[in-house]
């Protein structure tokens, strides 16, 4: 038996084929994983994420503390509530995670760090934390319940009092605020519009049963791969792992390196990948004919090189095979990928296949 | 729990047989086998005229989740595919038994039958799988 969140039995009670992921016991789906898929961008659905980790970082130097252990920059974050996607480096500027930043306070802030890292995360932290005057605190007090789609936000409104739900509504992108006792944000990992919610473990039952009631389908690991996918948005430990730049891995933006003085984790290694040059990139591919992409295949630019899809599915939206894929610099807009035995004409774009319900391509 | 209908073969791949009543052989995956691997997004047959060979891999049915080849039971001629597949690959796992199926054969050699399985010993194999 694996770790299980606070809402494994609903899942149960909905009929969740349920699979190890990180040594959580966690939904795949409730019957059909394109289904689920789809309902995220029609309606809207709901994604167990508790196993996702949230940590807490207290103290006078909080922000002193996250300014080295962070490539982006916490001094960005002026407002409460204000997020930031970041990735937390190691000395050599390989990712050791990706996570959303939240400015809460002065001294307060919140991190949220993927599930199957969670262990190594909070060794790092700790570790790097030491020097400062800090304080982590993991809050394996709480859940959390993703709720996505172009109707996320009015379900999830319609079961809130009215000022809370006047509250939520007027959540910018990116910004997460206390509203009764939940924790609601304007964030997600799907491409669509809608809502993370943190909250209290009594609140768990009576959130997922009034979303429920309210047209909100539930969502299993399997939709939530293709939508992020299709989103563009990578996965840890399959499109970046501590192995990878930034650079390399589509996160460049999220690396601040104004002001010159903030000595981050992992800095003087990707200044010195800016000086030599950076080699690789990762891209979005679409395969021309019939087919579904993988992760591991190789890709074959002629007269470049070759690179390897880091993920790779069918797009339920798109009806073609997607993935994305890390190629040297100089691949231009087509390549090939070795799909048992045979090479597959693909289409190299910018990651990001789908948003808000439609295409980008 | 999945259908296995008791007038069809089976093989040890999870596919189901069905002798016609001219000889020749329709092919497709069981409903346990559709269950496995979840919703369908592409199946690749073999070409009408490809002689095939009992185990064969001959096509790939590939879901959301896995790609998984498709075998042979039996050998022959390929004498007509499921075309109706190629834009609606989910009916493998609406209706495995009949609108899903796979393709068809004219059989090179009728005793390679004793090889397949009886309904009751393919839902004995599934049994021991879970």
């Amino acid at each position: 038996m694996g770790l299980r969140t606070p809402f494994y039995s609903l899942h149960k009670e909905a009929n969740a084929k349920i699979v190890d992921f990180g040594g959580w016991d966690m939904p795949l789906n409730y019957g059909s994983q394109l289904e689920e898929h789809h309902v995220v961008r029609k309606s809207a659905g709901m994604f167990d994420v508790s196993h996702m980790t949230i940590v807490d970082v207290e103290g006078s130097e909080a922000k002193a503390f996250l300014q080295i252990l962070l490539s982006n920059d916490v001094d960005k974050l002026k407002t409460p509530g204000k997020a930031l996607y970041s990735g937390m480096l190691n000395e050599n500027g390989g990712v050791v995670d990706d996570l959303i930043v939240y400015f809460l306070t002065d001294n307060k802030y919140r991190m949220v760090v993927n599930a199957s890292t969670r262990e190594k995360d909070l060794n790092w932290i700790n570790q790097q934390a030491a020097p400062y005057n800090v304080t982590t605190r993991l809050r394996d007090d709480v859940a959390m319940l993703a709720v996505q789609g172009p109707e996320a936000i009015d379900k999830v409104c319609s079961i809130l009092t009215e000022s809370e739900a006047a509250m939520a509504r007027d959540l910018g992108v990116f910004v997460g605020q206390n509203i009764g006792d939940y924790f609601i944000a304007r964030t997600g990992y799907t491409g669509e519009n809608g809502f993370e919610i943190i909250l209290p473990l009594e609140k768990v039952e009576s959130l997922w049963r009034g979303l429920l009631t309210a047209g909100v389908s539930p969502c299993g690991l399997g939709a939530r791969d293709t939508l992020r996918l299709e989103a563009g948005m990578n996965l840890y430990g399959s499109d970046m792992d501590e192995t990878i730049s930034p650079y390399e891995a589509n996160m460049g933006w999220t690396v601040t390196l104004e002001p010159r003085e903030r000595n981050f984790i992992g800095r003087h290694a990707l200044e010195a990948q800016k000086e030599e040059g950076i080699a690789r990139k990762l891209v979005g591919l679409v395969l021309e004919g019939k087919g579904v992409l993988r992760g591991h295949m190789k890709v074959i630019i002629p007269d470049v090189g070759e690179g390897e899809t880091t993920s790779g599915t069918f797009s339920p939206t798109l009806k073609q095979g997607i993935a994305l894929a890390r190629v040297p610099r100089k691949t231009g807009d087509s390549a090939l990928v070795e799909v048992r035995g045979k090479q597959l004409p693909v289409k190299v774009v910018k990651a990001g296949f789908v948003r808000n319900g439609k295409s980008v391509l | 729990m999945s259908n296995t209908p008791s007038e069809l073969k089976y093989s040890k791949e999870h596919e189901w047989i069905r002798i016609e009543a001219d000889g020749t052989a329709t092919i497709g995956i069981t409903d346990h086998a559709q269950e496995l691997l979840g919703d369908m997004v592409y199946v690749e047959l073999p070409d009408v005229g490809d002689q095939i060979e009992a185990g064969e891999e001959v096509g790939v049915a590939e879901s959301v989740k896995a790609a998984s080849d498709v075998y042979t039971p039996l050998s022959g001629k390929v004498i007509e595919i499921n075309e109706s597949l190629e834009d609606a690959p989910d009916v493998v796992n609406r209706d495995p038994y009949h609108d899903g199926w796979l393709f068809r054969i004219e059989l090179a050699d009728e005793e390679e039958m004793a090889e397949l399985m009886s309904p009751e010993d393919y839902i004995e194999l599934i049994a021991n799988e879970e």
